[in-house]
Parts: structure tokens; C-alpha cells; sequence
């Protein structure tokens, strides 16, 4: 079976689930742009790529499973992996942006000091 | 119907596209080092879904493999680079 002979019960749902994630993705990246400082900057990308990448996924898997005409779930590992990483890259580099400006706070102590 | 489906890979493509240019404008200007570490984990994963899309346009299962890849040491140099502005050095003695 090939891509343009697929049902329309999975070309629709896998294309809104391509367009929303996409979506999703696209205002993640346009909030890390935009926003105003670091601590905000943070969570519009983790938000926006975890459920982005679900949805992206998700389309994929349910495209696969109809080319191969069996349950395709391959895609899940990517899913796994990502939604448990990005959460923990996101939580040490705000652990290492307090870091860091609380060693410039200090520096600029004690220059005051001196 | 699959004229929607081709639409609508068409589009997130566009979508991943502009969110990468996104991320390499924050990469590039980025006022502090921890910005542009963000910048380079949003890129990555933007990459890694571009990549997906180039899979089911072309209906072959090589590029889940690469975006597997992709996924996995993104993550390592994200966090290698997190540990690297936390303590100053990746591996510690």
C-alpha cells in the first residue's frame, strides 16, 4: 500500500494531528524568541516540543501502521525518550542560570565591597 | 483525501522550518550562554521532527533511525552542556 491510497480515516486524523503539533512547535520556538528574560524564555520551548513531538508521533505512527496494514509502534521509543529528557535538560539549565546569576550577585558584592 | 495529508506535511514542514529560524536567530543573539544552550535544544528537536517529515513524505522508515539518533545525543550534548555551565566542568573527578 502506498501513501496516496490510504484510507480517510487515517489521513484525516494524521494530518489535524500533523497540523496541531506543528503548530504547537512553531509557538514554542516564536515564545523562546520573543519572551522578555531567561526564566521565561524557558518553559514555551519544553511546553510547545513535548506535545509537539507527541502529536508529530503520533501521526507518524498511525501513517506506518496504515503503509504496513499492522500496528507500527516504533515511533513510541522517540516519544518515550523525549518527553522523559526534556524535562530534565530543562531543570538543570535553570539550575545552572540560578547558578550563575546568583555567582554574578556575589561578584558584584564584593566588588562593592572592596 | 490524501491531498490534505499532502498539505498537510507540507505544512509543518513550513512550520519546523520557521521555528528553527527561530531558534538559530536566539542561538545567534542570545544574551547569555544558557540561552543559547536553549536555543540549540529546540533546534535539535526541530531538526529531528523535520527529518520525521522527510520520512513520511517519502513513506521509508531510514529517517526514524536518523531521528532516533538525533533525539538521543541532542540530549546528551544538552546535558553536557547544562553540567558545564552548572559546575564548570563536565566529568568530574
Amino acid at each position: 500500500m502506498t501513501i496516496a491510497d490510504l484510507p480517510w480515516w487515517i489521513t484525516l486524523p494524521a494530518g489535524l494531528l500533523l497540523i496541531v503539533g506543528a503548530l504547537l512547535t512553531l509557538v514554542g520556538s516564536i515564545g523562546m524568541l520573543r519572551l522578555s528574560h531567561f526564566y521565561a524564555r524557558m518553559h514555551p520551548p519544553s511546553m510547545g516540543n513535548t506535545l509537539g513531538t507527541g502529536c508529530v508521533l503520533l501521526a507518524s505512527m498511525l501513517i506506518s501502521s496504515g503503509l504496513a496494514s499492522r500496528p507500527v509502534i516504533h515511533e513510541i521509543l522517540i516519544t518515550v525518550f523525549i518527553v522523559t529528557t526534556s524535562p530534565m535538560t530543562a531543570m538543570l539549565l535553570m539550575r545552572a542560570a540560578v547558578h550563575r546569576s546568583g555567582a554574578r550577585a556575589q561578584r558584584q558584592l564584593v566588588m562593592r565591597q572592596d | 483525501m490524501t491531498d490534505f495529508l499532502d498539505f498537510a506535511v507540507n505544512f509543518a514542514q513550513l512550520c519546523f522550518a520557521l521555528a528553527m529560524t527561530c531558534a538559530a536567530i536566539r542561538l545567534l543573539r542570545g544574551p547569555a550562554a544558557q540561552d543559547r544552550v536553549l536555543a540549540l535544544d529546540t533546534f535539535y528537536i526541530n531538526g529531528m521532527l523535520t527529518l520525521l517529515m522527510l520520512g513520511i513524505r517519502s513513506s521509508t522508515t531510514v529517517y526514524f533511525d536518523m531521528a532516533l539518533l538525533i533525539a538521543l545525543f541532542g540530549f546528551v550534548g544538552s546535558i553536557a552542556l547544562a553540567k558545564f555551565l552548572l559546575r564548570g566542568e563536565v566529568i568530574e573527578p
